[in-house]
């Protein structure tokens, strides 16, 4: 299990896109920080969550 | 730069501190700085930079005052509401400190003019409403390697980094690219005093930068919620290689060229200055 903004998630095997493609979350407006360090946005293809990884999802807002 | 007899009262409360003191002082005193926004975020962040003493201060608005600003935009008066930004910013600042160096950008920044305008500063403050102005301001302060702090906020939330050239990511190692169905604080709604914070973090950023103390949010994002009061500092060490504008074989390597990337696309974002 991946724990996912603190909640368990079954997203083992999946990469970074995969695993943000099936939620409600816009790509452009997020980072995604894997056991504590942000993943570039080009290698979500690559990145593969596993078990007992600790991920947060960062959200950015554009106001001022 | 002798320190004057006024100046010595002014900021002795920085004299005490070990880490500016007369020597940081001074260096802010000859230093300049380049506030794009004098919105929300720019309230906060003049006010502070012109309280501390940075001798030089660029403020850049091409809007006037607004009613509806004023219930966040705290260095805008009621008595100044139909006012360019920029002026209504300058009155304040000199009521501060009559003394610093005020110069008004009372234009929109564009990738034409954008350059010429941030070479004349030593560290820029991102303080404007949309990405598009955002990444318009990374992509150039990149290309010219300008430092720069971002922070962006809508509702009770929003998030600041700093970006120094060659030292760690920027907005684009972060986000990817523009995102231009970003909800505005005119859509989302905004409060002032959480605007203030992120403000107030990036003059903070500034002062550090100015005077070399402490650890800037250079390869980190300050990231803050004043509904529930979690704050949290997330980390991006390295910038990323494959970055379209800081990386190794870079796509956007002129302004003009990537223009479509700032302009406003979408007829709902008609945002303002948080």
């Amino acid at each position: 299990m991946v724990l996912i903004n603190g909640t368990k998630t079954d997203a083992d095997g999946k990469t970074v896109e995969e695993y943000i493609s099936q939620t409600d979350y816009n790509r452009s407006r997020i980072a995604v920080e894997i056991n504590g360090d942000i993943v570039p946005k080009s290698k979500y293809d690559s990145t593969i969550l596993n078990d007992g990884d600790t991920v947060e999802i960062v959200g950015f807002v554009g106001g001022g | 730069m002798a320190i004057s007899e006024q100046q010595a009262k002014r900021y002795a409360r920085h004299f005490s501190l070990k880490e500016i003191g007369v020597r940081g002082q001074k260096k802010l005193l000859s230093s300049k700085v380049l506030v794009i926004g004098a919105g929300g975020l720019g309230s906060s962040a003049i006010l502070y930079l012109a309280a501390a003493g940075v001798g030089s201060l660029g403020i850049a608005d091409f809007d006037a005052v607004d009613l509806s600003n004023l219930q966040r935009q705290i260095i805008h008066k009621t008595e100044n509401v139909g006012m360019p930004k920029t002026r209504s910013a300058e009155i304040a600042v000199k009521a501060i400190d009559p003394n610093i160096i005020i110069r008004l950008y009372d234009f929109a920044l564009t990738p034409d003019n954008i350059t010429d305008i941030i070479s004349e500063y030593d560290f820029i403050l991102d303080c404007t409403d949309r990405f598009e102005t955002k990444f318009l301001i990374n992509d150039a302060c990149v290309i010219a390697e300008k430092p720069y702090s971002h922070a962006g906020v809508v509702r009770f939330e929003g998030q600041a980094m700093t970006y120094i050239p060659k030292k760690g990511p920027c907005l684009r190692c972060l986000m990817g690219g523009v995102p231009h169905d970003a909800v505005t604080c005119k859509d989302a709604g905004v409060i002032g005093a959480a605007v203030g914070v992120l403000g107030s973090v990036q003059a903070l950023e500034a002062v550090k930068y100015l005077t070399g103390v402490g650890d800037l949010l250079c390869g980190r994002i300050f990231s803050f919620d004043g509904l529930t009061m979690n704050v949290r500092v997330h980390s991006m060490p390295g910038a990323d290689p494959d970055c379209a504008v800081c990386g190794g074989s870079p796509s956007i390597k002129n302004l003009a060229e990537n223009s479509r990337d700032y302009f406003i696309q979408s007829c709902n974002n008609g945002g303002d200055d948080v």
